[in-house]
């Protein structure tokens, strides 16, 4: 079996800065690994503006804020990058198996860094009824596919939830042309910031109905309505205040849930609510050498505070190598 | 006449008060930095925003390449800079910052790839 000081795992923003983090206080022996063709993790998909302003003091879009940490990490003679690379499982005594191109690797570390981000979640997380229909996504995906992949998912769209993800995504496709019809948040105030609300939804003449939560979705095939309501302060149905809003299309922007499916393998307790690991300081898990830093550890509103908190990560794990705590 | 807008400029989203003169702004309060009062008197007299877009790829290693105007364009040119982009195929490698289209659409701007692209 192969032995390493670190093993990385995620080469996302917080995954990078780990690593970067890790090499900067003195491991010489790092594997960083990335399930994906390239670095950069989700923020190659986020090619809007307004990242980086208190790391850089420059408003980036996000493949330039990764583009930035890319070009350190490959340079860095004490990172060895392994793209197209999925860890499978990872136990308490720091053993972790992965998968690369014709090949099932297996690497015993000194530490080990999950930074494996976030899912979304799904309709089936939030109560919607109705049928099945195509037309469905969530926010990220859609997101990815219109900004990576050149796909328009539809040509009328309403989204569920007022998080960043989705006020980003309402500009976007408004942008590509499609008419988005409507956000629909259940809260009294938008989950997303002030400023997403100004200059993604407002700048295009999007309502965003607060307060108000989506009864049904309709349609045979392909999406064909959405029927809305308000709520009360309970978020049950105001009876009588429903309508329909026709559309193809229904983005989910409902939050984040992070990806710790390996931490669970390793025996690390988890929060069941929130699926971050329960420690008493950001960046630990209750697996000695096992951390989890970036989205992984908490939902992050800025990549600025998950590159801060990651580099923390990075150093933590070298004091843990250097003196076994 | 007065006017309220939420600053863009960073994530704290400050809620602002202009006072404005025969269209002219006369005082600024609510921002907590300079770049709030800055805002506020260019969304008032020349309202503008960095464009971001991606572009059609070709023999390249990724689809689409990400995209952005180098300094902000007058707001009311957006919708035509996505007919603009719709245009460009981009089929040679690039580095993140060289430009795409020099002097974009005459705006004083290029559009520069916001990453690289290597060939296939």
């Amino acid at each position: 079996m192969n032995e390493r000081e670190l093993v990385v795992v995620g080469g996302g923003p917080a995954g990078m800065a780990a690593a970067l983090g890790a090499a900067a206080a003195g491991v010489k022996d790092i594997l960083l690994l990335e399930r994906d063709q390239h670095l950069g993790g989700i923020l190659n998909q986020c090619i809007h503006p307004g990242f980086g302003l208190h790391r850089f003091k420059a408003e980036l879009t996000g493949p330039e804020y990764a583009d930035r940490f890319v070009r350190e990490t490959l340079q860095n003679p004490a990172i060895e990058v392994s793209l197209r690379s999925f860890a499978v499982k990872l136990t308490n005594t720091l053993k972790l198996s992965y998968l690369r191109p014709g090949a099932l690797e297996e690497v015993k570390a000194k530490a080990v860094i999950l930074a494996t981000g976030c899912r979304e979640r799904t309709r089936e997380m939030i109560p919607i009824s109705g049928s099945r229909p195509a037309g469905i996504y969530p926010a990220g995906l859609a997101q990815k596919m219109i900004n990576m992949e050149g796909w328009i998912p539809g040509r009328e769209a309403v989204i569920v939830g007022s998080g960043d993800i989705g006020l980003i995504m309402a500009r976007r496709m408004a942008l590509e042309g499609m008419k988005v019809k409507a956000v629909i948040e259940i809260q009294p105030k938008s989950r997303g910031l002030a400023r997403n609300v100004a200059q993604c939804l407002d700048d295009y003449g999007i309502p965003l109905y607060l307060s108000h939560k989506i009864v049904r979705i309709e349609g045979s095939n392909r999406v064909e309505r959405v029927i809305a309501a308000a709520v009360d302060g309970d978020f049950c149905e105001k009876p009588g205040t429903r309508f329909e809003i026709a559309c193809d299309t229904v983005l989910i922007s409902v939050g984040l849930i992070p990806e710790n499916e390996l931490l669970e393998m390793s025996g690390a307790e988890i929060d069941r609510k929130t699926n971050a690991p329960v420690a008493n300081e950001v960046n630990r898990t209750s697996v000695p050498g096992v951390f989890a830093c970036g989205n992984a550890c908490r939902v992050y509103d800025l990549v600025d505070w998950v590159t801060r908190d990651s580099e923390k990560a990075g150093a933590m794990a070298a004091q843990h190598i250097r003196e076994g705590k | 006449m007065t006017s309220k807008l939420i600053c863009i400029e960073c994530p704290q989203g400050c809620g602002m008060e202009v006072w404005l003169e025969g269209g002219k702004v006369v005082s600024v309060s609510g921002n907590t930095c300079p770049r709030g009062d800055k805002y506020a008197r260019s969304e008032m007299e020349n309202p503008v925003r960095t464009f971001t877009s991606s572009v059609l790829a070709e023999g390249l290693d990724i689809k689409m390449l990400p995209v952005r105007t180098s300094g902000p364009i007058p707001k009311d040119k957006l919708f035509a800079a996505m007919a603009e982009v719709k245009k460009i195929v981009v089929s040679k490698p690039v580095q993140a910052g060289d430009a795409v289209a020099e002097n974009f659409m005459g705006l004083g701007v290029n559009l520069t790839a916001c990453r690289p692209a290597k060939p296939a």
